[in-house]
């Protein structure tokens, strides 16, 4: 899923700053599960902005409101009313979710809290670790299930880097080294043989590099919309 | 070495290939560019090396801190006669910048390139750039031979006209972790087309014993040639320091213990209370000591099979290379006549 | 400042809460100030409790729990302690001074302690004054107007 944290509040409160009504916008889907932009994180955050513009002698109006998922249309439709009331959206959706309310209302000023992390998972509650690059070009049958790109610093191909020491990366002793996993799996597996091969250069085009990614299905569209 | 070779035998034809082809054991050096666009330096470097190596490898911004460019100091190296060996990581630039940088170095009179990843920039001085990666070590060294020997490019188009011809370098740390896995890795520089390998700084002979063992029954030493990375210790905290912290550098206890001994005669002091001319003393008498470590660390590893030479890494510290390289019997260096045509 | 302020006081069901009924049992005075809401444990204590007491105008929360090691469901006032944190954090950031919220642990038979963690409570309010929220913003702005006459 995405991973999401908060901006620092005050960035947050500098962004809305101008304006008097604000309705902040929560998300229930990923940013839920990483607490990060759910109904409840959408309640403090703006009970807090509520709060600290008061102490400031310039109290606002501000609601909060929280839809399915930002990410769609229809659910953005269902507080379409509250959205066109506020001077500002305050979106606690991923980056996605802040585009999705900036296109279906183009006149509404929209502002992020947050910042859009990676594609991770929790590891342990309250810890979330990036998995996934969104590389468009999937290798993990070559790695044992562990992504090289996401997971080594360096994103290799044909890792390890000389920067390996006792399990973790040269870059900070937290982070593990993506290519001993792979290793020490493929070695559980019986298969480190095919870490012999050399991994050509990757085609990076299937990845951000290419430009904006889009998929159609043609099989899936409606008909009117072709 | 069954190789594509160029109308004179050679691949590339650099010193550093002929003085290796000839069988003499090879002695490079390593020259670190400075963080100015000051060439003076170069050459005051390179008057400290002239005759005591058979190359001069240049770093590429190591530890990611900007530095005077590998190819820049390079073609000032050539000019003053010195042969570079430039160093070519994966960090900074993708494979059009480094292909494009491979033909200029190439027109410079550059003959020899290390094939590096590179640090990860978050090391240096410009922790919030933005790294590149996009190829690795093994493709960087399989893109050079390509230029080489298929006269393609990466992108497999043709190359028309001069193709840059390099005697191709690339790096293996034998001790950095998975241990087991490194003499397989370093089968992959080979296979990817590298001609020559430095290895990282080897101080625990015994264990670049076993490694070399590994290497040999792979028959790598055959392939390639093997150039031991070596270095002078300049005090017994430094050698501490790196065996802490220095992924991949193995420091026997024994060996600081012998730094220690050498700074005995000050030993008790606090920092304090040594004079200026104390502390100038016993820094001598170290950096003596670990000129004589590095020597007997050559004597010792000239004499395991395979070992085609040693690659001194004496950063900052230019002046150490003419007491190590005298000091191993390593003085003067061969001089070696290209093949004829 | 006088006597009319608020202090707000979760108070865990098994513990805290058994304490305060203890103290009153017991005739122990403690100030009137304090409302006690009980709580089933203290990890039921909400950030979000929190801070809708400080912004309706409570000039402190204190948040009373088991001993360390004694919670009803294992670890509900570790959690607790952690929340707590939070809202420090953030009435740091909104402006509010972090000391009035504060966990304690207390157990069931420990009367006396409620009484002193009320009392030690309502000393941080008097030191602190009240909760700026609680005072018309326009009002402040007058009186201070008044006192630069």
């Amino acid at each position: 899923m995405i991973i999401a944290e908060q901006k620092p509040f005050e960035e947050i409160k500098r962004s809305i700053a101008p304006a008097h009504k604000v309705l902040v916008v929560g998300c229930g889907t990923c940013v839920t599960v990483c607490f990060a932009g759910g109904a409840r994180e959408a309640a403090i955050l703006a009970a807090s902005l509520r709060m600290a513009f008061k102490l400031n002698g310039d109290p606002k109006e501000i609601t909060e409101v929280t839809v399915q998922r930002q990410c769609e249309w229809e659910y953005l439709d269902a507080v379409a009313e509250q959205v066109g009331k506020a001077e500002v959206v305050l979106s606690l959706g991923c980056g996605v979710g802040v585009q999705a309310i900036a296109e279906r209302f183009p006149r509404t000023w929209v502002v992020p809290g947050l910042n859009t992390s990676f594609l991770g998972m929790p590891a342990e509650q309250g810890v979330w670790v990036e998995r996934c690059a969104a590389c468009g070009d999937c290798i993990l049958g070559l790695t044992a299930g562990i992504c090289p790109i996401a997971r080594c610093s360096k994103s290799l191909l044909n890792g390890p880097c000389g920067g390996s020491q006792d399990g973790h990366c040269e870059v900070n002793a937290d982070i593990p080294c993506g290519w001993q996993l792979i290793y020490d799996r493929l070695k559980a597996l019986g298969k480190v043989e095919m870490l012999y091969e050399i991994r050509p250069p990757k085609n990076w085009r299937a990845s951000r590099d290419g430009g904006p990614r889009k998929i159609v299905r043609p099989d899936l569209r409606l008909i009117e919309e072709e | 070495m069954a190789q594509l070779t160029s109308s004179d035998g050679y691949l590339s034809g650099s010193n550093l290939e002929r003085v290796l082809r000839a069988g003499h054991f090879a002695v490079t050096a390593e020259l670190g560019p400075p963080q100015s666009a000051d060439a003076e330096v170069i050459r005051r470097k390179a008057a400290l090396l002239r005759g005591f190596c058979d190359a001069v490898n240049i770093t590429d911004n190591q530890t990611a801190i900007v530095r005077m460019s590998s190819i820049g100091a390079g073609a000032i190296l050539a000019r003053e006669g010195l042969e570079p060996v430039i160093q070519v990581t994966c960090r900074d630039r993708n494979r059009l910048a480094i292909q494009s940088d491979l033909l200029g170095a190439y027109a410079l009179g550059i003959r020899n390139v290390l094939c590096l990843t590179g640090d990860h920039q978050t090391f240096g001085n410009h922790p919030e750039a933005k790294n590149v990666f996009d190829l690795d070590s093994v493709q960087l060294i399989q893109m050079v031979k390509t230029l080489r020997d298929e006269r393609t490019f990466q992108c497999g188009e043709p190359l028309r006209g001069t193709e840059p011809r390099f005697f191709i370098g690339a790096a293996e740390s034998p001790f950095a972790d998975p241990v087991e896995f490194r003499p397989y890795r370093l089968a992959k520089k080979i296979k990817a087309g590298a001609n020559f390998i430095q290895t990282q700084l080897v101080f625990d002979v015994a264990a670049f014993e076993l490694f070399m063992e590994k290497v040999r029954s792979l028959g790598l030493h055959q392939q390639a040639y093997i150039l031991a990375g070596v270095g002078p210790l300049k005090s017994p905290a430094m050698a501490k320091y790196m065996k802490e912290n220095v992924p991949g550098i193995l420091i026997p206890d024994e060996l600081i213990q012998k730094l220690e001994e050498a700074g005995k005669p000050w030993a008790g002091k606090s920092k304090d209370e040594l004079t200026k001319e104390e502390k100038k003393a016993r820094s001598e008498a170290w950096k003596q000591k670990g000129i004589e470590i590095c020597v007997e660390l050559i004597q010792r590893i000239m004499q395991i099979e395979g070992v085609a030479g040693v690659h001194i890494m004496a950063i900052e510290w230019e002046e150490a290379v003419e007491p190590i390289v005298k000091g191993a019997g390593l003085y003067p260096r061969p001089v070696v006549e290209p093949l004829p045509a | 400042m006088n006597g009319d302020y608020q202090i707000l006081a979760f108070c865990c069901q098994y513990c805290a809460y058994a304490a305060a009924d203890l103290a009153g049992g017991l005739r122990l005075q403690y100030p009137p100030q304090v409302k006690i809401i009980q709580i089933p444990c203290t990890g039921k204590m909400d950030v979000l409790y929190a801070l809708q007491a400080f912004e309706e105008g409570a000039d402190a929360v204190m948040v009373a729990g088991c001993l360390p090691g004694d919670c009803h469901f294992l670890e509900g006032n570790y959690n607790a302690v952690r929340r707590v944190e939070r809202v420090k954090h953030i009435l740091q950031a909104i402006g509010l001074q972090p000391e009035r919220i504060k966990m304690f642990h207390i157990s069931s038979s420990m009367a006396s302690r409620f009484v002193s963690a009320v009392e030690e409570m309502c000393s941080i309010v008097k030191e602190l004054g009240p909760n700026p929220l609680r005072i018309d913003p326009k009002v402040v702005s007058e009186e201070k107007g008044d006192e630069s006459e």
